[in-house]
């Protein structure tokens, strides 16, 4: 009986540069941020970036390493722009950007997970994000309709990252919010190995149940490699019914990301020292 | 005299997009299309699904910012990504720019490749489009909002629908524009965008002067209807007590 307990940083350890990583939750919400601050304190470089983006992809962006960013959108929700990811953008510092209709980014993740090369999807055909990647393709149905349609890429990721409301020592899991988001096909769309699922709490597999119904458990065992427990892991995005959006920190967020300076001491602040040093920090504010 | 402000015209203006619906998912991106579809739905289209804007859909007169749901069904994003591609849905989005056949951009202004300001991305604008009704609300009609060709086609037009074939054709339908000046609809031979009522104050120049495309201008062109009395008091006193409408749109 594997126990899969292991921090943030012994999970960003096992990745290498250039690699994919898929990272859960949408928008400012349920974000694996502990993990994302872990990535933040390696050397690791040209990484590809695959996520429904929130701060994860904007703290990503402003520290450099992002060689090439999947997304359908980019946003902190009650801010509707994220300041350093406009940024990047504007400055053309990301590398390879690919920009993809929201259903067209899951199409992607979930043909991964069923191990097919492409899934089919009229969402996308037309607009401007097939002039804007190039590679890619339409298929023909092979039916009587013969309808052409666009051929969305598995999204194959060396490693995922998730955030979840409660799960065992083995990586049972559930989530106790309104939403899974897509995290059960970021996990399902990585390679065994690297799928690393941070929680509010571990508690013992008898005890799941009495958190919320069979429904909740939508995350097995056989889909995580790595469990780290980390209480308010998710700041400063929500973790609903455990806690919502810091919409002050967020502000402060982004403001600070409006100039180098104001960035360099939030950066200071709150991003130079240990998961536990962050915590604090945000604790004595 | 009605003493409606521009806020609740448009609201209205919104929730008239969703007659003849029935019993489908009214989803509107922003405070005065999400009050168009919740008025809508305490009014003349009540079998109308709406969502609280997170995961539920809600049977009750929801006002905006209330958290006293009766909740009827649940809508993760998965289910509504499911709901969309399966058409049982009609979304009002907002438009940073729009042109002549209804293209629509969200993603960015500039060059996509180096975008002079980056914005939200596509989002879902391809996929909705391209798979059930969608009509704009667009709160600040300009001639840079209102353009002859958009940097970034997110939600396609007639003209981007009209190569995709068949079934495409079929089911796309852009519905209606709404702004703070007029509505506009692209019911013409071509589907070019066409001045459908100009709101109450609004002359045809002025509506000219805030695009910067050839709009289809008819020979007789109604005012914008004015909100009921109910439908005034269910806004004001249920969907938005505290005046959300006004706030998102100031009275020019």
């Amino acid at each position: 009986m594997a126990d899969k307990r292991m921090t943030e940083d012994e999970a960003v350890a096992t990745l290498s540069d250039g690699m994919t990583i898929g990272i859960g939750g949408w928008g400012s919400r349920r974000k694996p941020m502990s993990l994302v601050r872990a990535l933040l304190r390696t050397d690791l470089k040209d990484l590809t970036i695959v996520s429904y983006g929130g701060p994860d992809v904007g703290l990503l962006c402003a520290a450099g390493k992002v060689k090439r960013l999947v997304y359908g959108f980019v946003s902190l929700d009650s801010i509707a722009l994220e300041p350093h990811f406009r940024a990047a953008r504007q400055n053309g510092t990301i590398p390879e950007v690919v920009e993809y209709d929201e259903g067209m980014l899951q199409w992607g993740l979930y043909a991964a997970s069923l191990r097919l090369p492409f899934l089919p999807t009229r969402a996308g055909l037309g607009s401007d994000v097939v002039k804007n990647d190039a590679s890619l393709r339409t298929v023909k149905s092979p039916y009587a309709d013969g309808e052409e349609l666009l051929a969305v890429p598995a999204l194959n990721l060396d490693a995922a990252f998730v955030h979840l409301n409660r799960s065992d020592e083995r990586g049972n899991a559930q989530f106790l919010g309104p939403d899974l988001y897509f995290d059960d096909l970021f996990l399902n769309a990585t390679a065994v190995g690297r799928r690393f699922m941070s929680v509010e709490m571990i508690v013992p597999t008898e005890d799941l149940l009495k958190n919320g119904t069979i429904h909740t458990m939508k995350i097995n065992r056989s889909m995580v490699d790595g469990v780290i427990e980390a209480p308010n892991g998710a700041h400063f995005t929500n973790c609903q019914p455990d806690y919502e959006r810091d919409e002050k920190f967020q502000k402060e967020y982004a403001d600070a990301a409006k100039d180098p300076e104001t960035w360099k001491a939030f950066v200071d602040t709150y991003l130079s020292g240990s998961e536990a040093d962050y915590q604090k920090a945000v604790a004595a504010r | 005299m009605s003493d409606a402000t521009l806020g609740e015209i448009c609201v209205v203006a919104v929730a008239d997009t969703f007659r003849g619906d029935g019993e489908i998912f009214a989803s509107g991106m922003g405070t005065i299309p999400m009050l168009g579809a919740r008025l809508a739905r305490a009014t003349f289209e009540p079998d109308l699904l709406v969502s609280d804007g997170e995961a539920f859909f809600v049977a009750n007169d929801l006002p905006v910012g209330g958290t006293d749901k009766q909740v009827e069904g649940w809508i993760p994003f998965r289910s509504v990504f499911d709901t969309l591609w399966g058409g049982r849905r009609h979304v009002v989005m907002g438009a940073s720019q729009i042109d002549a056949y209804g293209n629509q951009n969200i993603a960015n202004i500039g060059d996509w490749g180096k975008p002079k300001s980056q914005l939200l991305g596509v989002r879902g604008a391809p996929g909705n489009t391209i798979n059930h009704t969608t009509s704009y609300f667009i709160g600040n009609q300009t001639n840079r909002v209102f353009v002859e060709k958009v940097d970034t086609v997110s939600g396609i037009g007639y003209d981007r629908a009209a190569e995709l074939g068949d079934w495409v054709k079929a089911h796309h339908e852009l519905r209606r524009v709404v702004t703070n000046l007029a509505v506009y609809d692209f019911n013409t031979p071509d589907h070019r965008m066409r001045v459908a009522s100009l709101h109450p104050g609004v002359s045809i120049d002025d509506v000219i002067a805030a695009c910067s495309f050839e709009l289809v201008i008819p020979s007789d062109i109604p005012t914008t209807r004015l909100p009921t009395d109910e439908e005034l008091r269910v806004l004001r006193e249920v969907l938005d007590p505290k005046s959300f409408r006004d706030r998102e749109l100031p009275a020019a």
